[in-house]
């Protein structure tokens, strides 16, 4: 409080000084304004060189996807390919193209879905539970795993879900008498990622649901109490609806990274059994690009996805900016 | 009745989370013999041993590699503090002339990204590969983190660097004497938000780093639980034997459920700052 009327105080002092001043042309104040900010622009320099060099160097290396990159000629002195969009074709009429975009989608998707039906579950009930200490409880527990690295939750899924040695196949065969090879197998390995993906994030995902619950007017529930609604009938037509546009902005995030699918974790938990339903762009392009060492291709395909990115991430924006004053 | 059900769901909800990572535990401390004898882990072993632990000490690649993840934590986050701070100060100045066109730089960074095969190159030609720079040097800052502590320092009243200022404190000043002070909550969070990243970290030495004795803990503990997966029977075959898997599963998740308290207090704060501004 002190310091701010003192600051007040000199701010008026300074403003007279000012004044006394004949004004100097507009060019010169302009440097000057700048020049005051010096010490600002020397602090941002390291952060600027990183972001030149690793953010905005790559955009430039992005040249190969339209050439045929020479190793040893470096980008610039590769030769092109021919025609421009050589290698994009190639994918896209390679058998694996519709197969990874397949699983890219479904993988995404079914996270978007489920990770955020769960996310605001979840954060409904911690809005609805009324012993204090108990919910924090909860809530700190279901934060933990978002720490975690993808490495440490497979590390979890194998001391569960190994056929040979896994807890759960443990049970199953002294009980049932079978065992499920979860983690090898096609017709489980999509159930376990978006298994795996829920119980790392659920409580992570929740705090921003709830966050919004918390800000709703609370004469809301009051007078739709004195209109005689119960408690879910509250939930469904106050609470979701006072989240709505925290749902849809978190949605608009989210898709713009439809075709990231979660590489971190796909990549730890993908193995050659289960390639043709978990084998996404960024795995693949891993394979193509660092492994095989097909640069172009790869880079090629990277773009494609990046693009698309993009372009939905702009468009979905726009849209969820008009939709947002109407009715749902 | 209705709070009775969100209390049971609750309940589930908890042990959904924690009953996955105490199986690990108990894991780690079951005999070989027993996870044997049972064909395969238990919930409740019977007995206890610290052998998986003393095996992961001795027979593994873990100790080097817990001291190359000590290294890449501690002076990756500090590069990363460094960076951030230094740029995020700045960007809360709203009167610093070509603020919007860094801006717009930067968040330009966040929607598109020109992708692995390109970053590569970059960190390729830069003369880092195959070094323990090459996971310190680029990811040596997060915009979502800059973003994070911006909106924070816009928060501050704008009276406090203007009257330092005009007391004659240089901007450098200013924001070690005045400004970090009354930041230390969000310092706090965003470096424990590196941290945790820069412990971690496994991509960049996956596509980065060839070398054994460079690999981080997260490396090391992935080849540990893919070598001969599904297929540890055979009695004579010791390492990596799975009690010993799992005792370094823990070992590598310890560090992050021992800071994890600290973390908690804060992040609920940043995480929320950071989504509503961006």
């Amino acid at each position: 409080m002190v310091m701010a009327e003192s600051a007040q105080h000199q701010l008026s002092h300074t403003e007279q000084r000012a004044a006394k001043r004949p004004a100097p042309s507009r060019r010169r104040r302009t440097w000057a304004h700048i020049k005051r900010y010096k010490a600002l622009y020397i602090m941002m320099v390291p952060a600027l060189a990183y972001v030149a060099v690793y953010k905005y160097g790559p955009m430039y290396g992005l040249l190969i996807a339209f050439k045929n990159y020479n190793l040893g000629l470096g980008i610039l002195a590769s030769q092109w390919a021919d025609p421009w969009y050589r290698h994009f074709s190639e994918f896209f009429s390679s058998p694996y193209a519709g197969q990874l975009l397949t699983n890219t989608l479904l993988i995404s998707v079914y996270k978007l879905v489920i990770g955020t039906v769960a996310a605001i579950v979840v954060a409904l009930l911690f809005n609805e539970c009324r012993t204090n200490w108990f919910r924090r409880t909860v809530q700190t527990v279901s934060y933990m795993p978002h720490f975690l690295s993808w490495v440490i939750v497979y590390g979890v899924c194998v001391a569960l879900l190994s056929q040979s040695t896994g807890v759960l196949n443990n049970f199953l065969s002294d009980t049932f008498g079978f065992t499920v090879p979860f983690l090898n197998s096609t017709d489980w390995f999509r159930t376990v990622l978006v298994t795996s993906d829920v119980w790392k994030d659920i409580g992570w995902g929740a705090i921003i649901y709830l966050a919004a619950m918390v800000g709703i007017n609370q004469d809301l529930y009051e007078a739709a109490r004195m209109d005689g609604a119960g408690r879910l009938r509250q939930i469904w037509s106050i609470t979701l609806p006072g989240i709505r546009n925290v749902i849809i902005l978190l949605l608009v995030l989210k898709i713009g990274g439809i075709l990231d699918a979660g590489f971190d974790q796909i990549f730890v938990f993908l193995n050659p059994q289960v390639y043709s339903v978990g084998d996404i762009i960024d795995t693949w392009v891993y394979r193509a690009g660092l492994v095989d060492l097909n640069y172009s291709q790869a880079a090629a395909v990277g773009l494609f996805k990046s693009v698309i990115g993009f372009v939905l991430m702009v468009t979905v924006n726009r849209m969820a900016r008009r939709w947002d004053g109407q009715v749902w | 009745m209705f709070d009775g059900i969100v209390v049971v769901a609750l309940i589930v909800i908890g042990l959904f989370a924690l009953v996955p990572l105490l199986v690990v535990v108990a894991a780690s401390l079951t005999p070989y013999s027993e996870v044997l004898a049972n064909g395969g882990y238990v919930l409740f072993p019977t007995s206890f041993t610290l052998e998986g632990y003393i095996a992961m000490w001795n027979t593994t690649r873990i100790p080097q590699a817990m001291l190359v993840s000590t290294f890449v934590t501690v002076v990756g986050t500090a590069l990363n503090m460094i960076l951030s701070t230094g740029i995020a100060w700045p960007l809360s100045r709203k009167e610093m002339p070509g603020r919007t066109f860094i801006l717009l730089a930067l968040v330009f960074t966040t929607v598109f990204n020109a992708g692995i095969i390109p970053t590569y190159l970059i960190v390729k030609n830069t003369g880092l590969l195959n070094s323990i720079w090459a996971m310190i040097i680029p990811s040596a800052l997060s915009v979502f983190n800059v973003f994070i502590m911006k909106t924070f320092f816009e928060g501050l009243p704008s009276e406090l660097s203007e009257s330092a200022r005009l007391d004659g404190a240089g901007e450098v000043r200013l924001l070690l004497r005045i400004i970090f002070p009354l930041a230390v909550p969000v310092l706090l969070t965003i470096g424990l938000f590196y941290a945790v990243a820069n412990w971690n970290t496994f991509f960049a030495a996956i596509f980065y780093v060839r070398d054994a004795s460079l690999q981080p803990l997260q490396v090391v503990l992935r080849d540990l639980l893919t070598s001969n997966p599904d297929a540890a029977f055979d009695p004579d075959e010791v390492t990596p034997a799975l009690t010993l898997r799992m005792a370094a599963v823990v070992i590598t998740a310890l560090p992050m459920i021992v800071v994890y308290p600290f973390i908690q207090k804060h992040f609920q704060k940043g995480v929320l700052i950071g989504s509503v501004k961006s």
